[in-house]
């Protein structure tokens, strides 16, 4: 069911939506500068050496689960009733 | 007073409930476990109770700083459970929940196996009520499949117990941590090998750990706390499992083997929550992968280690219980928590949304939220020991977080698409409840002091006293970069309609081997048995018939001992034998 005009809110309209998400690029640009200006500890080398290390880590880690799971679906998948209890 | 194990007054308590009606009833359920953490409160520190049974000492009460955690947190999870289920008319839940509470609150506090064997038992035999509360067929089959499961833990620990009795002669269950040793190891531990020093304690972590839901052994976790009622699963999610945290910590600490195992824990779940389209049960998968890194800690078993898991099971268990609390609320006023049927909650349930965001950004660790200054401890232990593989294990397992509890949870509940469901926002009661929980989450993330205090060690860096910061510029922003941008992975995954998307379906798990394979097994088993008892039947029938017809072969009337004799050659035969009879008198 779609929400109806007096339901209607601000996040209903995709171009909000769009805003937040433009939001979200713009805070995470903000912290790879700021993460390039502070002084940073690590127990890890690459902690310290490669630029933006956890914010590369943060986006590949998640979308690589992501991966993972959609796999995992189509090996253990079943319909609703499979157990028919 | 002071003879009363903690926890005691609840489960007699519990006991007055039915005979007690209405509101009085009510407001005493609520009353007890505030009478009951008084009592806690009140004994003196280091209190230990010793009762002589026959040869063996048992100690009912140990208070220490490490049962203390688990017991100021019980008492609190008590409370506001209690409070999150005011209004449901249900005594059964009711007794419940306040005995289960009361039950491992008192085994929290046990100072010998004994004591700690009878009161998890008695949880979990408190606990399966809460799933058979619902009154339906399926939730007497998975209380069922639940009982058992805590049953085979239960005697797996008495097998345990047995042995190390035998061994040992001894019943103390841990003993109190120096406070002056950095590295720690527990009872169980063999220091050199770390390892666990016998057979008898290999059946202990074994028993621990299906408790504590271990990989291979954890699907009686995310088979029962969907199942619970709206309220019951609240109490079923801070309980059980943290208990088995605690006994592993007591007596697991330093055990090496326990690092893969737990952090297995914290990564295999994450891929599960993903997929899954019951929000209760992505929670109990996300319940599996926070105690993955409480597990790591008490592996580790330094200081630093067992205070992250002491305060990251502090934490959890009030940031687990507001998210369950929130998807409750959601069950109760929508009748459903499948992601697939919901969407747009959040015009209905402002403050619900509210307070499950609460408990999403704790749970993922942002700063400023208790997830960030608890799970911090442990994971600067563990990147202390400079082993790469546990270093990146556990940074994915706290991007995976971000993913089931910090985002899909609030997302599909609250956000995502519309589903038009129209519903009131959640009874006072229950937003009171989750209102504490969501305080107490962004208490403990602003000023973490009162909770680092509770903690069993001072809380330092390392060895050598180094304070302990969490708000470091250099931690808050790699944080919040592993956070935002695991977070513009799922906007760019969802925004072109890569992210999975939520069916009406299930997935299997290690489930699928008691609840489809075994019973398939059985009942091939059967089949082939009544295929060879039919065959040793028909075998043994045919014995009997040949024999009979061997019998009859003679007997008949054809056969010779049915052959009928003449009158005279009858009486002749009696002469004969009357004859013999008079010669042998004579003889």
């Amino acid at each position: 069911m779609s929400p109806t005009p007096e339901n209607h809110r601000w996040l209903d309209h995709p171009k909000n939506a769009r805003k937040l998400f433009i939001g979200l690029i713009l805070v995470d640009l903000a912290l790879l500068v700021i993460g390039e200006l502070i002084h940073k500890h690590g127990h890890f080398d690459a902690e310290i050496s490669v630029p933006a290390f956890y914010a590369i880590f943060g986006f590949f880690a998640y979308c690589s689960i992501i991966a993972g799971a959609v796999l995992l679906r189509k090996m253990i998948k079943r319909k609703e009733d499979y157990y028919d209890e | 007073m002071n003879s009363l194990p903690p926890g005691m007054l609840l489960i007699l308590g519990a006991l007055v409930i039915p005979f007690l009606k209405g509101r009085t009833q009510k407001v005493y359920g609520l009353l007890l476990p505030v009478f009951s953490a008084m009592h806690m409160v009140n004994l003196p520190p280091d209190h230990l109770i010793h009762v002589q049974m026959f040869d063996y000492v048992l100690t009912p009460i140990r208070v220490d700083k490490l049962s203390l955690v688990w017991g100021y947190v019980f008492h609190l999870a008590a409370l506001v459970s209690i409070i999150y289920q005011l209004h449901v008319k249900d005594k059964l839940q009711d007794v419940a929940g306040i005995m289960y509470a009361g039950a491992a609150i008192t085994a929290v506090f046990a100072g010998d196996v004994v004591t700690l064997f009878i009161f998890s038992e008695l949880a979990a035999v408190a606990s399966a009520f809460l799933i058979y509360a619902n009154r339906n067929t399926r939730s007497a089959t998975v209380g069922t499949r639940y009982f058992i499961i805590q049953m085979v833990a239960g005697v797996l620990m008495l097998f345990g117990i047995l042995l190390w009795v035998h061994e040992t002669q001894s019943l103390d269950f841990g003993a109190t941590y120096s406070s002056g040793d950095w590295q720690l190891y527990g009872m169980f531990v063999d220091p050199e090998s770390r390892m666990p020093v016998n057979p008898a304690a290999w059946l202990f972590l074994i028993a621990f750990g299906i408790k504590a839901a271990f990989p291979f052994l954890h699907n009686w976790l995310q088979d029962s706390y969907p199942e619970g009622t709206v309220t019951g699963t609240v109490f079923l999610s801070a309980f059980t499992t943290k208990l088995a945290i605690y006994a592993l910590a007591r007596s697991f600490a330093g055990a090496d083997i326990l690092v893969p195992i737990g952090l297995a824990m914290t990564l295999f779940p994450i891929f599960f929550a993903v997929i899954e389209n019951d929000l209760r049960k992505v929670l109990a998968y996300s319940l599996n992968n926070q105690l993955g890194f409480m597990v790591v800690g008490v592996g580790l078993g330094t200081q630093l280690a067992l205070n992250g898991a002491a305060s990251h099971a502090f934490a959890h268990i009030i940031y687990k219980g507001l998210l369950f609390m929130a998807m409750g609320a959601v069950l109760f006023r929508t009748g459903t928590v499948k992601a697939s049927e919901l969407g747009g909650l959040y015009k209905s349930m402002p403050l619900t949304c509210l307070f499950c965001i609460i408990g999403s950004l704790s749970i993922s660790g942002f700063p400023i939220f208790s997830g960030f200054v608890t799970k911090s401890l442990t994971l600067s232990a563990a990147f202390d020991t400079h082993q790469i593989w546990l270093f990146v294990g556990l940074l994915v397992a706290s991007a995976g977080v971000v993913d089931h509890s910090g985002i899909k949870i609030p997302f599909f509940a609250f956000f995502a698409h519309d589903a038009g469901r129209r519903v009131k926002e959640a009874p006072l009661n229950m937003l009171i409840a989750m209102g504490i929980a969501a305080f107490l989450c962004i208490f403990i993330g602003i000023y973490p002091e009162p909770l680092y205090a509770l903690l069993p060690f001072d809380v330092q860096a390392d060895a050598s006293g180094a304070a302990w910061q969490n708000y470091t510029a250099s931690h808050i922003v790699t944080s919040l970069q592993l956070l935002l941008f695991a977070a513009l992975g799922f906007a760019v995954l969802y925004r072109n309609g890569w992210y999975p998307s939520e069916l009406p379906a299930l997935n299997i798990d290690t489930d699928v081997i008691y609840r489809k394979v075994l019973p398939a097994g059985i009942r091939w088993i059967a089949r082939i048995g009544r295929k060879g008892i039919g065959g040793a039947r028909a075998k043994a029938l045919g014995i009997i018939n040949g024999f009979i017809v061997w019998i009859r072969g003679h007997h008949s009337p054809e056969g010779i001992m049915g052959d009928p004799w003449s009158i005279g050659a009858t009486a002749l035969w009696a002469a004969v034998l009357l004859g013999i009879y008079l010669i042998m008198a004579y003889l």
